[in-house]
């Protein structure tokens, strides 16, 4: 087998663009077609499918589990919803308020308004410091602004510390899941790309190494130790950042976050604007929201916690916009913004389980890609037009959501402004119809499930101009009510 | 203009004429507090569901349980470890380092520190860095961390905690030792954290 027998798609990225404003951002080369184009050919993978479905069914049951142990899951999730709200409706206030909590605990605050400054910020502090490799922690804001590829391109190597996003960077191929990135890679893939590719990045593999997840484990431990222990700059991201103390929260759980949080002298932290929250008490809601959607447990076994320059270290933030002013500017789609990454909507998804994470073409997949990339990048790709498409509508990802972001509804306002072919509005239009009312929905979501046995692809009515021109199956084959009552 | 007045003008122009969300409004109608009457039973059967080692034992048999746990091993301790721990863990291990350098660290067999605050509901100590505890390094290096909770340090759910801890000295939550499941999902404990959690919880 081929290393792009997966489905991955060509391991580059589009630089972002440099100096000009706007919205530079990363686009996975490989994949300037329709979501449809690319899924098409994550469908026809049988690895690929095999490797998301046992993944995805996995999480979502321990997911489940956890949840319905909290009997005030309803409350935590309605206050998260509300935070969110009202921090973004005065997210200028709550920035000025982080800033100066930042820097009076001698922390240093810097603002980009586009992957392009940020990444020059970033790469001039790292620059300013002598060194030429950094590590990195898990970070989908420095993915967003393709920091990696313009750090390499001034003499900076940064090596991912994560174990996923360590089996993505040797594999030189893309993250398919927020949450576990290398989702769509199996054993015997890590493997041979462990053997095969860490010399070319340090320590190799060891001898006669095993597909034990705990041997490729132990492998990933050997190799970055060293690293850890002797490098002098961190790059992460964060999960929460509270204004009134200043305090950032990162939320990890193999112990790479706290090795780069801890050991080198300077660390920096790219960080989405809207991920402040306003209140320490906040962080209440959302440690109890996060872990449980996220990976299913309880608590995840490391979260850290720091205010400004801790023991010595340097310490910069980099606030990041990169189009998230627009987003917030969208009365529908602002809501998009309350998202904490927990990648529990990705994993309930019945389009995301058969397209697989590359085929939404950024590094946010599944139902909230299909929501946030379109929005962030603007809708003038093929591919950005398209997302808004890469769903049922079957509504299993609001369920889940701990902060309630309705995605069907994001998804059916931004199908009216993409710019599609006239059958799509036509099926457009018929989801909108159908999303009016529930009780309708169910009905034909069942009424479309039981039909798909019989004519495989179909969908009756308005459905079938959309429908015709796809050969993803966007019914799910049973209908998300139907399947939630069983599972 | 600088991008700091930029992208502030940009979030006023955007969130012009949107629904205000008012503070007061927010619902918080959640658990701030969980009734439990054991709590350090919950603790150890939640700590213990991770693949923790935990050992519940009397208050006066810690310093002893303590002694048994490290004998003839390599410590690491931090500064302000109380003494009735610190005498009986220095005659019974093989060498005691106190506050260690790094490159000393990786060479220890363990490290045993106190904490600030346990919650029963999700399995989790917090080291907020004071007395007992040491910089964050300390219980990050070694491959094994052995840590004590008392009693009074123990609070039933997430509120509780977040309530009692200031975010003035640095944080770390620990639920269970390093794991991953980024390998087909499967859960391994250890990866680039202490591979072993041991517990003592003192009732
Ligand atoms: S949209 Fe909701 S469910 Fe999806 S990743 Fe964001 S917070 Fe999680």
């Amino acid at each position: 087998m081929s290393e792009r027998a997966t489905g991955a798609p060509a391991p580059r990225a589009l630089p972002a663009e440099e100096g000009g404003g706007g919205r530079a951002s990363v686009t996975f080369i490989g994949m300037p077609r329709s979501f449809r184009e690319n899924a098409a050919e994550a469908v026809r993978n049988d690895q690929l499918g095999r490797n998301l479905r046992k993944a995805t069914h996995t999480i979502r049951g321990k997911r489940a589990r956890v949840v319905e142990e909290l009997p005030d899951w309803a409350e935590l999730r309605e206050a998260g919803r509300a935070i969110k709200d009202h921090t973004l409706r005065h997210l200028d206030r709550y920035l000025l308020q982080l800033e100066e909590a930042v820097t009076r605990a001698g922390g240093h605050v810097h603002w980009a308004a586009d992957a392009a400054e940020a990444n020059r910020i970033v790469t001039g502090l790292v620059q300013a410091t002598g060194e030429s490799d950094v590590v990195k922690v898990k970070s989908m804001a420095t993915q967003e602004i393709g920091l990696n590829e313009h750090l390499a391109a001034h003499g900076v190597t940064a090596y991912e510390t994560d174990l996923a996003e360590l089996i993505v960077q040797l594999g030189d191929d893309w993250p398919s899941h927020i949450l576990v990135p290398a989702i769509h890679r199996n054993r015997a893939e890590i493997r041979r790309i462990f053997r095969d590719r860490m010399a070319s990045w340090g320590r190799p593999a060891p001898e006669g190494l095993s597909d034990e997840p705990a041997a490729l484990a132990e492998a990933a431990r050997l190799h970055l130790r060293e690293r850890f222990l002797s490098s002098k700059v961190a790059i992460s991201g964060a999960n929460f950042m509270v204004a009134e103390t200043g305090t950032m929260v990162v939320v990890e759980s193999e112990g790479n976050g706290r090795m780069c949080l801890t050991l080198p002298e300077t660390l920096i932290s790219v960080v989405g604007i809207e991920k402040v929250l306003p209140t320490w008490r906040d962080l209440e809601v959302f440690l109890q929201l996060l872990p449980r959607s996220s990976t299913g447990e309880r608590m995840n076994p490391y979260t850290s916690m720091w205010t400004g320059a801790v023991e010595g270290q340097e310490f910069h933030l980099v606030l990041l916009d990169n189009g998230r002013t627009g987003v917030l500017a969208d009365e529908v789609g602002r809501q998009a913004l309350r998202c904490i990454r927990c990648s529990a909507c990705l994993n309930v998804c019945p389009v995301y389980e058969r397209a697989g994470g590359h085929a939404y073409g950024s590094v946010y997949p599944g139902p909230i890609g299909a929501i946030l990339t379109p929005q962030l990048r603007g809708m003038g790709s093929e591919l950005d037009n398209s997302l808004p498409y890469a769903s049922s509508l079957c509504g299993a990802c609001l369920e889940v959501c701990p902060v309630a972001i309705d995605i069907p509804e994001v998804l059916v306002e931004l199908r009216a402004r993409a710019r599609h072919p006239r059958s799509e509005r036509a099926a457009m239009r018929a989801a909108g119809w159908l999303l009016g009312d529930q009780a309708r929905l169910a009905r034909a979501q069942r009424l479309a499930t039981r039909l798909r046995r019989l004519v495989p692809r179909r969908l009756p009515g308005p459905g079938s101009a959309w429908t015709d021109t796809r050969d993803l199956p966007e019914i799910p084959e049973e209908s998300f009510r139907d399947w939630w009552k069983r599972s | 203009m600088s991008t700091r007045e930029e992208v502030l003008g940009r979030i006023r122009r955007a969130v012009e004429g949107a629904p205000e969300v008012p503070e007061a409004e927010i619902p918080r109608a959640y658990r701030t507090e969980v009734p439990c009457d054991d709590l350090a039973g919950l603790l150890a059967e939640r700590v213990a569901d991770y693949r923790a080692i935990v050992h519940v034992v009397p208050s006066a048999r810690v310093a002893a349980t303590l002694a048994g746990l490290v004998e003839g091993k390599r410590i690491a301790v931090p500064d302000g470890l109380p003494a009735e721990w610190a005498g009986p863990v220095s005659q019974a291990a093989a060498t005691v380092l106190a506050d260690p350098a790094r490159d000393e660290l990786d060479t220890v067999d363990a490290v045993l520190t106190g904490c600030a605050v346990a919650v029963a509901v999700t399995g989790t100590i917090v080291l907020d860095a004071g007395p007992g505890q040491g910089r964050r390094e300390l219980t990050l290096v070694p491959d094994h961390h052995l840590c004590v909770v008392r009693a009074g340090q123990i609070v039933a759910g997430v509120p509780e905690a977040i309530a009692r801890l200031s975010p003035d000295s640095p944080l770390t939550w620990i639920s269970g030792p390093s794991a991953t499941s980024d390998i087909e999902l499967d859960r391994v404990e250890g990866v680039h954290g202490p591979r072993t959690l041991e517990v003592v919880i003192a009732v």
